[in-house]
């Protein structure tokens, strides 16, 4: 699938493709008419992280070219996922690997942020937690003045902060856009609220898609901070009591609601993995980017559609011109989306 | 709306109402990002209300500034939570002493709606669609008797409140029935440094105190779900007298 290299400037006029699991059936849309596959009685739970810019340039004490990106943590230390020379515009996994940096090693980025690296991980040395000198809003805004947002080679320019941020965005704790929202324009949602159905915030610490290392991108997703506020749990609760459908907007929100359900608990971190061998506890449907077969954002659709009509689904978008990544196409997989009819 | 433990940012925070603003919702519990140009003034402000007990971080930003927008909502969020409350303090009189239109350069004339008008829209933006996705919040934007009368010599700050109430107006509008709140207030003349740049020649005693008008300001915002989306209320403290005397 093609990949959609800007952000577009029309969002309502995306394609959609609507998968309905229960007719093993999908039909192809444009994000416009996603009023007409929700119901009244549904729930639609969006991940209100706004993008913070965590991709910081630096340079390690023996002078050598770092970069980090980092990972929100609740704590006062910061994990980051480390690489070397060059910049997004180089494949990720062409990258150089990130000189090597040990406990106790001294790191300074742009705008003189100064770190230190407080622990390297046994997965991989390129995952570190770090530890910043400034703290509170000496550090919250030098990162975001000489921080950039994280992106691939895939897009062709550089992204400035506003081209990141859904239209829910609140406190920054996702690394890469929770971008499944990003085409939610609020007109959608007013009607969609105008005619009965509910909506709900959570918050999850989206983090990174690609570090550039086999085995560390094998441990994809990273255990990542969520929220889900007791409204929410009780929105979950009353939805699906009255037989309504609980809709998660990307794939972070699945994590946040599935783990909240699991661990009975409005917030913490998780590492909890969403596959087919998953079985769904809080959430009915999925409102979702285009994720690429092999990838763990892929890997979690099918804990919502067998994998036959999923592969059919996509070769079908990717025949007909869908865009896939953050400002790429949206596919909704809902039993019951589809009647007889359409 | 219950300021306790409550995330609220004020643009225009270091002195003046934005700094009684800030210490007013500090002490009714509200954790506060003020934001303003200057860092010395604004660190001293911050100073204030956090040795009287309060929570206040400081955000050294300019709201004309496009690039600064996500920077404050996201720095603002990420210190004192969801923000629910929103008031857009800082404004812009152009070039003092206050000039006719005739003489007032088209570039001043931009900057000043970039400063008083684009900029707390794009705040605005950056933020109430987060309040309306979490069903709560309230937006608060300052505005100028100069916004509803003509004055000679306030036409680019006259212009700029008169369309921020409009802005105001229709944001109440549109996002009515969300838990969004929208409000205007007229503060009146108060004894700042921007009145002194505006009429320097004033009579301080006919002017109210920038505390006095937080703290009604303050009783706005925890009654604003019983005023109609939109509103435009006026909290000066004092009765000030005809503004054409004062600028003649």
């Amino acid at each position: 699938m093609s990949p959609a290299s800007w952000p577009r400037l029309a969002p309502l006029e995306e394609r959609l493709l609507v998968v309905d699991p229960d007719r093993d059936r999908f039909t192809a849309h444009r994000v416009r008419d996603l009023a007409q596959f929700i119901s009244a009685r549904d729930l639609v739970v969006i991940n209100d992280a706004a993008t913070f810019p965590a991709s910081l340039r630096g340079t390690t004490a023996a002078g050598d070219t770092i970069e980090a990106r980092l990972l929100v943590s609740r704590a006062n230390t910061w994990r980051a996922v480390l690489f070397g020379a060059g910049d997004w515009r180089t494949r990720t996994e062409n990258r150089p690997p990130p000189p090597r940096v040990r406990e106790g090693d001294a790191l300074v980025f742009s705008g003189g942020l100064h770190a230190r690296v407080q622990r390297v991980s046994q997965e991989s040395e390129r995952l570190v937690d770090l530890r910043f000198e400034a703290t509170e809003s000496a550090l919250w805004s030098a990162i975001y003045r000489h921080g950039r947002p994280v992106q691939y080679a895939h897009v062709k320019a550089p992204l400035a902060l506003w081209h990141v941020q859904t239209p829910f965005a609140s406190r920054p704790w996702a690394s890469e856009m929770p971008s499944a929202a990003r085409p939610l324009a609020w007109e959608i949602v007013l009607a969609l609220r105008a005619r009965g159905a509910r909506f709900a915030a959570v918050t999850h610490a989206a983090g990174l898609s690609s570090s550039g290392n086999p085995r560390l991108d094998a441990a994809l997703p990273l255990r990542e901070s969520f929220e889900v506020p007791a409204d929410t749990m009780r929105a979950v609760a009353t939805t699906r009591a009255a037989g309504g459908r609980v809709i998660a907007v990307g794939t972070s929100v699945v994590r946040a609601v599935e783990s909240a359900a699991r661990a009975d608990a409005t917030s913490g971190d998780t590492d909890l993995l969403v596959n087919e061998r998953h079985a769904l506890r809080a959430v009915d449907a999925l409102f979702t980017g285009m994720h690429e077969p092999g990838t763990s954002h892929d890997a979690l659709l099918h804990a919502f559609a067998p994998a036959p009509l999923l592969s059919r689904a996509y070769a079908h978008a990717v025949a007909n011109g869908f865009l896939g990544h953050e400002f790429g196409d949206s596919m909704l997989i809902a039993r019951g989306a589809l009647s007889d009819a359409s | 709306m219950d300021l306790k433990g409550k995330g609220a940012i004020v643009t225009g925070g270091s002195r003046g109402l934005g700094a009684a603003l800030g210490s007013a919702l500090a002490k009714r519990g509200a954790r506060v990002a003020l934001v303003a140009r200057e860092r010395a003034v604004l660190e001293e402000t911050v100073a204030k209300i956090r040795a009287a007990g309060g929570e206040a971080h400081a955000i050294v930003e300019d709201i004309g500034d496009k690039e600064a927008i996500h920077r404050i909502a996201g720095v603002a969020a990420a210190l004192v939570g969801p923000i629910d409350l929103l008031i857009h303090n800082a404004s812009t009189l152009g070039p003092t002493p206050l000039r006719l239109l005739l003489d007032t350069d088209c570039e001043d004339l931009e900057r000043t709606l970039a400063v008083n008008l684009v900029g707390p829209f794009r705040l605005t933006k950056a933020i109430a669609g987060s309040m309306a996705l979490r069903g709560r919040g309230v937006v608060v934007h300052v505005s100028s008797d100069a916004g509803v009368n003509a004055y000679a010599r306030w036409g680019a700050y006259g212009v700029s409140k008169a369309a921020l109430d409009h802005l105001n107006r229709t944001w109440g509008a549109e996002l009515d029935g969300t838990g969004v709140r929208f409000v205007s207030v007229d503060p009146g003349e108060m004894n700042t440094r921007m009145h002194a740049d505006a009429i320097p020649d004033a009579d301080v005693r006919t002017l109210s105190e920038p505390a006095d008008v937080a703290a009604r300001i303050v009783r706005v915002v925890e009654h604003a779900e019983s005023l109609p989306n939109g509103v435009r209320v006026e909290a000066n403290a004092a009765s000030p007298r005809g503004r054409e005397e004062e600028v003649a």
